[in-house]
Formats: structure tokens, sequence, C-alpha cells
């Protein structure tokens, strides 16, 4: 099944949202965060997004940040959509480049706060060499990455989270390969700042958001979010309710671990909690150091 | 700091520094790149000389992100370019059509080598035309430059940036090895005498404001990030709003106008140079470093009293085809040397087949035709 065909097709909410007007649905604390005419949007009910995003609205009313200031960029993917929800500047890119796009857009413009928002495939397996890259740099962005162990948008193919020995629809007979270690992967590649919570944690998932929108440097938040439709049904793993007892049941706060202790396994604990944060200069500042400093005579590392 | 901005004066560059000069003077402020011949000399200036004039030079992972990081700090409010050649161009197709599809102002360079694959690193070829047009999968409006001398680098690059603002979208300034690679004169004009353009701002409020919204000339002005305009920006199908729609319809108005706003004002973009046309029994068609050569064929035959001209497209796309069309009522024939197996030939064929003849002259790279093999050409069709 392609959920992206068939969702485009069969949901005709989608392509008849004129018809909604403000009232129809009576007002919400988030609306004004929110496109008018956008809701209902296309996620499963049960589906980790609504959560995300939610709590990313909400940090971002917490953090005092400028709205015309922030800026959103998504890859594609169910999680890709968020983009075209939120009443920001917003940004819905290619398939793994929101990285390399918001790069552009924070050094083209410095007072922006821009924020990646994107799926475990888009930006770890086919943009997987520009996170590494983008946090090797300590460009000044936030990453928000759903993980929803697989590729949901495409009806639920193996990905580079996908735990051992899980069903996709590409992997038949168990996933053989190793998974990523997101955290981990964050960490040895520069991030500042690096956390991980389920979508249960939501308050602590809106701390961390918020501190990750005032930081400066790369952050890296990891969301572990259930895809009921997909991943969930061919993994007995339930409804999205089922998985939300599942988080509760178990998940390990341990703030300051050591990332690679942070390994996921099928049916095993769930390490969660702030993994790293320390300040460190950023590409700009860098830059400015590096550069303009000895241009203009001031030091440097002269020749 | 400024006074470096524009080094008005004669000098002495090869054709990818002088492009990057052209970069400077029309305002490019940020250039992200990934190193690769015979382009990467563009990449060096520009990390030497943003940092001067208050801009950032950024070397990407790849070519993938480099053509994303130039569309994203164009939204951000600022020119941007990369520069590249055939297998990192290969790379740029995906986010050239993001570019086009999110009408995105920015500029390519691509100095075309020898290829498939990894081809001829250090030698001149054609083979890219048709990719810059068709290269990405989709139907698009295209622009691209073929400059035949790095005067023309630095000029076509302002130009590129010019049109590129002009009409939203990514242009492609196609250098091949030997232009950019030759090292010849080059006069950057006095600033007061370089015209620029810059991204028409919407006048109206961001409630009123319709980001896909055309005005006349089927291009829609552009508010950049952070200017309060919420703006929503997708590669999918989308409305006047910028919000995703997936069906024909929505298919036909955007993908439609994206193509017809090139199309509709092709007159005012081509540009071409044309020699001893008028009465000419032979029309040689040539571009790019090819048509130096083409030149002095024509030369030749007119010294031979033979009745021969010189078509010199500067745009390659849009292609000229109303004037060929012309032409061709009282050309017999039209020869056309390119580096590659074909590819403008029959564009040209196209647009005179009714008239006249058409005659390949194809070379498949590493070097290119010699005035007397083009010479040789126009004989057997005079
Ligand atoms: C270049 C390219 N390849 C493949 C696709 C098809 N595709 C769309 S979304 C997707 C995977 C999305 O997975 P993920 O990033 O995990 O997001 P999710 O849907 O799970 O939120 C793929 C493969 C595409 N759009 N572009
Ligand atoms: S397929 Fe999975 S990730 Fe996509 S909307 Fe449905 S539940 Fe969410
Ligand atoms: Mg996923």
């Amino acid at each position: 099944m392609d959920i992206e065909r068939s969702r485009d097709r069969f949901a005709p909410h989608y392509l008849e949202h004129e018809k909604w007007k403000l009232g129809d649905y009576g007002a919400h604390p988030i609306d004004k965060y929110l496109r008018p005419g956008r809701i209902p949007h296309i996620w499963c009910s049960g589906c980790g997004l609504g959560i995300s995003m939610t709590c990313f609205i909400s940090a971002l009313e917490e953090s005092g940040l400028p709205l015309d200031k922030n800026c959103v960029v998504s890859g594609i993917g169910c999680t890709g959509r968020v983009a075209g929800y939120l009443k920001l500047d917003s940004y819905h890119t290619t398939h793994g480049r929101p990285i390399p796009f918001a790069t552009g857009l924070k050094l083209g413009n410095p007072e922006l706060t821009v924020t990646v928002f994107s799926g475990d495939g888009d930006l770890f397996a086919i943009g997987g060499n520009h996170f590494i890259h983008a946090a090797r740099r300590n460009v000044d962005i936030n990453v928000i990455c759903v993980n929803n162990f697989n590729y949901g948008m495409t009806g639920g193919q193996v990905g580079p989270t996908t735990h051992l020995k899980a069903r996709t629809t590409t992997t038949p007979y168990g996933n053989f390969e190793q998974a990523f270690n997101l955290p981990h992967v964050a960490v040895a590649s520069g991030a500042v700042y690096v956390a991980r919570w389920t979508t249960l944690h939501a308050r602590r998932l809106k701390a961390s958001i918020k501190e990750a929108l005032l930081k400066k440097g790369f952050c890296f938040i990891e969301i572990i979010a259930p895809c009921p439709t997909a991943y969930g049904r061919r993994n007995r793993l339930g409804t999205g309710l089922n998985e939300m007892k599942y988080y509760k049941e178990h998940s390990v706060i341990r703030h300051n671990a050591d990332p690679a202790e942070a390994e996921l396994v099928l049916g095993g604990d769930i390490l969660v909690g702030k993994f790293r944060d320390e300040e460190k200069p950023t590409f700009l500042d860098m830059q400015k150091e590096g550069t303009l400093d000895v241009m203009s005579g001031k030091g440097g590392s002269k020749k | 700091m400024n006074q470096r901005e524009i080094l008005t004066g004669e000098h002495f560059m090869n054709g990818d520094e002088a492009s990057a000069e052209g970069a400077i003077a029309a305002g490019c402020r940020f250039f992200a790149g990934y190193p690769i011949t015979p382009a990467t000399e563009i990449a060096e200036r520009m990390s030497r000389r943003l940092p001067e004039v208050g801009g950032i030079y950024i070397q990407m992972e790849d070519e993938l992100a480099s053509m994303g990081a130039i569309l994203g700090a164009s939204w951000a409010g600022v020119k941007t370019m990369t520069a590249t050649s055939g297998p990192g161009f290969s790379l740029m197709m995906e986010n050239y059509g993001l570019g086009v599809m999110t009408e995105t102002p920015c500029v390519i360079v691509d100095i075309m080598r020898g290829g498939p694959s990894t081809g001829l690193p250090t030698l001149v070829s054609q083979g890219d035309v048709m990719q810059s047009r068709w290269g990405t999968h989709g139907d698009i409006g295209v622009i691209a430059f073929t400059p035949s001398s790095p005067q023309e680098m630095f000029d076509c690059t302002i130009k590129a940036f010019n049109l590129s603002e002009q009409f939203r979208l990514p242009v492609v300034v196609l250098g091949d090895e030997i232009v950019g690679h030759m090292t010849e004169k080059v006069v950057i004009p006095k600033k007061e005498d370089i015209k620029l353009y810059s991204r028409r701002k919407p006048k109206v409020k961001p409630n009123n404001y319709l980001p896909f919204a055309p005005d006349d000339d089927l291009v829609p002005p552009m508010a950049c990030a952070g200017e309060g305009y919420n703006v929503h920006v997708t590669g999918l199908t989308h409305d006047e709003r910028g919000y995703p729609v997936i069906n024909a319809e929505a298919q036909e108005k955007l993908v439609g106008r994206i193509v017809d706003k090139i199309r509709k004002n092709a007159n005012k973009i081509i540009e071409y140079e044309e020699i001893k046309t008028r009465g000419s029994d032979v029309v040689v068609v040539a571009y790019g470093s090819v048509s130096r050569c083409g030149k002095e064929a024509v030369r030749m035959a007119r010294a031979e009293k033979m009745n021969v001209g010189l078509l010199r497209p500067l745009t390659i796309w849009p292609f000229p085809e109303k004037r060929l069309r012309k032409l061709s009522e009282k050309v017999k024939a039209f020869v056309v040397p390119e580096v590659n197996y074909g590819q403008i030939a029959f564009e040209v064929e196209r647009c005179v087949a009714s008239n006249s003849q058409t005659l390949l002259l194809p070379k498949m790279g590493g070097d290119i035709h010699t005035p007397e093999d083009i010479f040789k050409g126009i004989k057997e069709m005079i």
C-alpha cells in the first residue's frame, strides 16, 4: 500500500479544505500557530506526529521568540508535512535535503531561528551525510527527528533506524541490518545539544525543544513516535495508545547518559533524556574569527 | 570594504575567475559549492572574495547539498550561486527542479567537461546542453547562457543573476572547459554602468498576500523568510497560497505558468549574435568556445567568395527558434558544429527542416573543431 497515493485519493477533506471556515470548528489555543484551512491534517489516528508538532508549538510559544523570525524546514515524508501546517515561514523541500536548505537559510539571514523537522529516513538514510556534516560544522540550526522506525509515507518500508528483526513491507523475513543509534551519531558528529524523548514525554520534550530553540549551535532532538498504521501493525505493537503505554513502562530517563548506551532493541527499554549540552563556537563564529579577523589584521592564525 | 565590490578596470583572467567576479558585481553574497575540475577556480575565487564584501562562502559535503543550500539562502533574501561540472550538475538536478517549482532565484554555473560519468575531467565538451534543458524530471521553463569568452563569462553571470531575480528561477551559465580555463582580457565596468535587477517584493500586507499569484508577466512577487509574510513553500504542486493541491487542474495551472513565464517572455530573454547572415546560402550555428572557430571558418569561406554567415546563440535556452525559422526562408543549409553527438543540431533542424538542410558536425569531446573542420562542412553544403 502506498499511503502517499491512497491518501491523496481518498481523503476528500484534504482537497476540500477551502470549505472550512474559522468558527466551524471553534478556536483552539494553538490555532494561531496553524495555517487556517489546513486542518484536519493527513496524519493517521494514533500517529505520534500530532503530539510532536504540538510540543514544538508550545515550546515556541514559551521561548518568547518572535514568530516572524522562526522558520521550519522539512524534507519529504509524513513528518515532512509538519512544515505545511505551521503558520511560520515554512519550507517543504526535497527528500533528505532539509538540512542543506536550512543551512543556507540560516547563513543567509543569521537573525532567523531555523528548525528542521523531518523523519528518520529523510534525515538518516538519504540525508545522513548532510546531518553529520551540519553537526560537524556546528551550523546554528535545530534538528528534530521524528523516529517512527520506518518509512511511513511510502507505506512502511525498512529504514536506517528499523529495529533488528522487525517486519516491514521490504523486510518480510525480518530486518537483518543494524540500526542507527541516533543520539550516538549526533554526539559523535559534533552536535552541541542532544536529547531523546518519546511522544509520551510531552512536557519534557517541550522543555527540550525550548532549550534547543534558545541555544546556539547544532541541536538535535530525537522523538520516538508511534506509527500504528505501518510499523505498529506489522510488528504487533497495537494502537497508538498501546505504544504510549509501552513507552510508559519501558522508558528509562537518564540525563547525561553515555549515548553509546542509547541503542534501541525491539521489545527492550528506551533510554531517554538529555545526553549532551555543551558550548562550542558555531560555523558563523568560526568564520568571523577565522576569516574576518585575519582580513582586518585582528589576529587569528596568520601564516 | 566596499570598494572591493566591483573591480572596475582591465584584467587578465580566466573564464572561471571572470564568472566569480561577475557574480560579486551582480550582488551575489552566498556561494555553496563542491570542488570539481574545471570549475574549481570559481569556488576558490569566491572563498577569497566573498568575505571581503561581507558575503558567505561554504563548501558543502556534495552538490546535492550545494544546490539545496543556495535555495535556502535565496529564501533568506540573498543572491546566491553555485558552480560545478557534469558529475556535480547531475547531482544538482534534484534541487534544480525544487528551485524551478518553488520559483527560487539563483545561479548555477556548469563548466562542461567530457562525460558521461567521470569522463574527461580536464577536457572540453558541450554535452550538458540538453541536461540543462531536460535533466530534472518534469516539465520546466529554462534559461541558460553559453558564453564564448572570459568577458562573456563575466557579462553572462551578471545577466544570469538579473534574469533569475526577474523571472524567479535558477538560471544556468553553461561555460565549457575551454572558456572556463582560457585567460583573456576582461573589462569590468564602473559600478554605475552595471545594471542590476532584484526580485520584486509584495506590495500588499501579509493578510492579503498570495505568494504564488503572478503579476502580468506571470511572475509572483517574492516575500522572503523573516519578512512577516509566513510563506509556505513546497515542491509539491501548490495553489496560489502555496498550499499543496494534488490534482490535474492545479498541476496545469502551476506548472503551465512556470513553463509559460519563460516561453511568453522569451523575446525579452533571448540573445544571439549574428554575423553576415543576410543573403547567406549557408549559416553556421555555433555556441560557446566552438563559435570562435565557427567565426574563423566563416571568414575563410568569405575569403573564397562563399556566402556564409553565423548565428551564435548567447542564450541557448530559450532557443532562438523564431530567428532560425525566419533565416531558413532564405538560407539553404545550416551547419552545426558542437562538442557532443548532436544536441543543438536537432533543435536547429526542428526549426528549419521545412525549408533548409541541417548538417551536424559532431565531436565527442576532448577537443573542439578546428576552423578547417567547420569550413569543410560549409563547403559540403554550399
Ligand atoms: C528522492 C526520493 N526518493 C524517494 C521518495 C519517496 N519517499 C517519500 S517519503 C519517503 C520516506 C519517508 O520516511 P521518513 O523520512 O522516515 O518519514 P515518515 O514518513 O516515516 O515520517 C520516501 C522514500 C522521494 N519522495 N524522493
Ligand atoms: S503512516 Fe505512520 S507516520 Fe504516517 S501518518 Fe500514519 S501513523 Fe503517522
Ligand atoms: Mg519514518
